[in-house]
């Protein structure tokens, strides 16, 4: 609808607020739609199940991810089982893989840093991550983060000791990829809860470091 | 590739049932541009590399994208590259890489066997 429809009962001097919803759909949502209603149409899928998909979509959040790794960070005999294998790892916390990738968890250390990108498309740890965030889908980052990364690592505030070894993990197919950061320090006496509190989604991108508590 | 297995018995495996390389092997990354589902980015393609893990042997999703194949397997790779290999004017450290997984179909020698 359009922003001034409603009654105009009260001032206001601001600029209406576009929502994306009102824009014109692009091309490939057009497209999304008209596959996703004929195979409803031919009764192929239901609508139950596309939410249902939804759903398990939502289920996943940087939250999860989180939790991982305080665990790892507490538990080495966990953070051994999760760098050997991520998905295995995951499972005991009962995190499927719905879409049958496999994880691998990459350790940040004094001597490496780890930055995730998938150039081709958004290959994501959803699982464990949920949805990507719309920069990660975004050109300029899947081009610069495997050409420049450190300028990219900048622009996030983040500055990576020149001796430090970024290693940048491009995901192009069935593996994904997880940052463990590193445990800040002042971290001792934390909790796993508390722990877990520190770890944002962008830290287990690599874009940026989990901040040393003061 | 011949190995023993735990009855003793000489068994002879087939050609492509084992990895054709090594963790800590080089190799060179194709040029090629099939039509296709193509996995492998172009920036890496005739690059040299260094295998740093044998991930698992698993359905080749570039030919199963176009229903050829379905459902043959390759042996899957992540490899390493130094960015410098990549971008002559990369601005870091030398120690700086770019990690990739590839299936074995893009893997070509760089010396004799």
């Amino acid at each position: 609808m359009n922003p001034h429809d409603h009654p105009h009962d009260h001032p206001h001097d601001h600029a209406p607020i576009e929502s994306p919803a009102d824009a014109a759909p692009s091309y490939y949502e057009v497209m999304e739609t008209s596959i996703r209603e004929l195979l409803v149409e031919k009764q192929l899928i239901s609508p139950a199940e596309i939410r249902h998909q939804l759903e398990v979509l939502d289920s996943r959040t940087p939250a999860l991810g989180a939790k991982i790794v305080a665990r790892a960070w507490v538990d080495p005999e966990f953070r051994s089982r999760l760098l050997a294998d991520g998905r295995l790892a995951c499972e005991e916390f009962g995190i499927t893989f719905y879409d049958d990738t496999k994880l691998i968890v990459l350790e940040n250390t004094a001597k490496v840093h780890n930055l995730i990108v998938c150039t081709l498309c958004s290959c994501y740890p959803r699982p464990v991550l949920g949805l990507p965030p719309d920069w990660y889908k975004a050109k300029p980052y899947r081009a610069r983060a495997v050409k420049e990364p450190r300028a990219v690592l900048k622009e996030f505030g983040t500055e990576i000791p020149e001796d430090v070894e970024i290693r940048v993990s491009d995901s192009t197919s069935m593996m994904r990829y997880l940052v463990l950061p590193r445990r800040p320090e002042g971290t001792e006496n934390f909790t796993e809860e508390q722990l877990a509190a520190l770890v944002t989604r962008d830290a287990m991108i690599g874009v940026i470091t989990v901040n040393p508590v003061n | 590739m011949a190995s023993t297995s735990t009855l003793g018995a000489h068994i002879v495996k087939a050609m492509g049932e084992e990895p054709a390389f090594k963790v800590g092997h080089a190799v060179r990354i194709s040029v090629r541009y099939p039509v296709g589902h193509y996995r492998v980015p172009t920036y890496v393609r005739g690059k040299c590399a260094t295998i740093t893990a044998i991930l698992y042997s698993g359905v080749n999703n570039e030919d199963e994208g176009f229903g050829k194949n379905v459902g043959a397997k390759a042996h899957y790779y992540r490899l390493a590259i130094p960015q410098k290999d990549l971008w002559p004017e990369y601005a870091g450290g030398a120690t700086d890489v770019l990690e990739i997984e590839v299936f074995e179909t893009w893997l070509e020698r760089t010396h004799p066997l």
